[in-house]
């Protein structure tokens, strides 16, 4: 098991990219004058790209004394031309292909995951969180189905299967994971993250985005995350292989001191800045 | 503690009647502990006539300390004839590159490759020893603590401080403030922007109260427009960082290769002019070759 994981680990290291951000990110840095901001946007907008950029920033071969869990911010760190070429390095990887072995499509899993950093982020403004501080929530959301690239991509054939047991018994699909794996895409995603030195804020966003009701830790970010992914499932925007419809979590009404519709309807149409922010993925 | 420099150019080496007085050799300053400790600050062109000068100290322990892997600040290390001398111990000091993957190590292996070199790194006689640092590290040489910080420039540069007996160096390798790649108006822009001022104090407080700052000083104010984001700094950035910090002196180097010595000093004038620098500001001077330093 410990070597398997260990095998999957190293697999991981050279996971490549989806292909919308693959093409701008060539096409921005072929141009003589990259434009910095546009290079940011796209990275911030590819979990794939996110995670790596996020995973060399915070190595230790840098060191830096305080984890950082943005994008932009590293620009200051290791300069724009530094992330760059960390960015070609992974483009230069290739692309996730559009179709694999688990039938599991990746563009829907990308959409879901845009929609899930969208609305996280507008739980937090509803909670009060200022906005410079907001851009956390947004990439805990993106990055928080990481694990699911991780296994279609290379767990491919046992995760298939646990995409059909979850549509056929109808139970959530990181508990079909389990089932067949023995560990679910939360645990894969945060031990990356973990492994890789993102802050652990992310680490635990990740790892417990489906364990709100056990994990009782109180932990803002991670609900956010939670409820956010629970009211993309019902909004039907994109599609994350998981059709178990959960309910919203007490905890996480009592955080907001409103009922989940009331949370849902205090959020008013969400379909301009969903359709915004996937116009980049298209 | 003492500095020389051997080497103030940047980019690129330019000996000729025009570049004799400041010199025109790449980047390279040799700094001596109070206890003759040996630390060598890149090792562009220039380090090859700090060479010559160690024969006499054979065999000797030397610290060499890359702030960046541009050819202008390693051009040299190929031909560092001490490396050539069995019983010296050389040890190689720098960032590892994180976009390839690399050690500081390969910085020399590549150099010494075979289509650009007659001999292997591993044909070297010395004792040669390599050490990829990290952010903020110190590295103990005797009586010199040497720290760093990460500058901005389009590769990974340290910036280094020097301290010793009370004294302190600081040299920052290639270094640009950094911009805000926001335009003010979008909503990324002033937290960005704060986080910039947040990084300007921080490095403010690594340059704090040296004695000697040696700072990039690529451009002239009205060069620097059209250069931003090539990672260099410019006189009136520089003016204003080394009063920011309170240090004693500052030393403006990474002299543009195309500018004639005397066109070096004009720039300098006017930007002392148009700063206003007066006797309570730092010191202001022209990193030049040969000059050596006592702080
Ligand atoms: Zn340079
Ligand atoms: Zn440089």
């Amino acid at each position: 098991m410990t070597s398997a994981k260990d095998q999957l680990l190293e697999l991981v290291e050279h996971i490549p990219a989806f292909p919308q951000a693959v093409m701008r990110i060539l096409d921005i840095t072929s141009r003589g004058d990259c434009d910095s901001k546009e290079l940011v946007r796209i990275i911030e907008r590819d979990p794939v790209l996110a995670i790596k950029i996020l995973k060399l920033v915070n190595s230790p071969y840098i060191g830096l004394p305080q984890p950082i869990a943005s994008v932009s911010h590293s620009v200051i760190f290791v300069g724009i031309n530094t992330i760059k070429n960390l960015a070609l390095s992974v483009a230069a990887i290739g692309m996730l292909p559009k179709t694999n072995a688990a039938d599991f499509d990746m563009d829907q899993l990308l959409k879901h995951s845009l929609g899930v950093a969208t609305v996280a982020a507008r739980l937090a403004e509803l909670l009060g969180v200022a906005e410079k501080d907001r851009s956390d929530y947004f990439l805990a959301g993106l990055l928080h189905d990481f694990g699911k690239v991780v296994l279609a991509q290379y767990k491919a054939v046992e995760f298939k299967q646990a995409l059909e047991k979850s549509l056929a018994d109808g139970s959530p699909l990181h508990q079909a994971e389990t089932a067949i794996l023995g560990y679910d895409h939360a645990y894969i995603g945060a031990l990356l993250a973990e492994k890789w030195l993102l802050p652990a804020r992310l680490v635990d966003c990740i790892g417990f985005h489906h364990a709100v009701d056990t994990e009782t830790r109180d932990d803002q970010l991670r609900d956010c995350v939670a409820l956010a992914n629970i009211i993309l499932q019902r909004l039907d925007f994109g599609f994350s292989g998981n059709r178990y419809r959960a309910e919203i979590p007490s905890t996480i009404e009592a955080r907001f001191a409103m009922s989940g519709d009331d949370i849902i309807s205090s959020l008013g149409d969400l379909d301009d800045e969903l359709a915004k922010v996937t116009a980049f993925s298209h | 503690m003492q500095f020389t420099f051997w080497g103030v150019r940047g980019s690129i080496a330019v000996p000729g009647p025009s570049t004799v007085r400041y010199g025109g050799n790449t980047t390279c300053i040799e700094v001596r502990g109070d206890n003759n400790e040996l630390v060598i600050l890149d090792a562009g062109t220039g380090i090859f006539q700090l060479a010559q000068t160690l024969f006499a100290e054979f065999p000797i322990d030397i610290n060499i300390f890359i702030s960046h892997t541009h050819w202008d600040h390693i051009q040299g290390l190929p031909m560092f004839t001490p490396m050539f001398v069995p019983g010296n111990n050389i040890n190689l000091y720098g960032a590892r590159d994180i976009v390839e993957n690399r050690s500081v190590k390969d910085v020399l292996s590549r150099q010494m490759e075979y289509s650009y070199f007659p001999l292997r790194e591993n044909e070297l006689k010395s004792n040669m020893h390599y050490f990829d640092i990290q952010d903020q590290q110190d590295v103990q040489i005797g009586s010199i603590k040497v720290s760093n910080f990460l500058l901005n420039h389009p590769v990974l540069n340290f910036g280094y401080r020097l301290e010793c007996g009370g004294k302190t160096v600081v040299f920052t390798g290639d270094h640009e403030w950094p911009l805000n790649i926001y335009a003010e108006g979008d909503p990324e822009y002033s937290d960005y922007q704060a986080f910039l001022d947040l990084r300007r104090q921080q490095t403010l407080d690594f340059f704090r109260g040296a004695d000697a700052l040696i700072i990039d000083t690529a451009y002239a104010d009205s060069e620097y427009p059209s250069r931003q984001g090539w990672g260099h700094g410019s006189f009136d950035a520089s003016i204003r960082a080394a009063r920011d910090a309170g240090v004693k002196k500052a030393f403006l180097t990474h002299h543009e290769p195309t500018r004639s010595d005397d066109q070096l000093e004009q720039v300098f004038e006017q930007a002392l002019k148009r700063n206003g620098v007066c006797s309570s500001d730092p010191a202001f001077f022209l990193a030049q070759e040969g000059v050596q330093i006592e702080v």
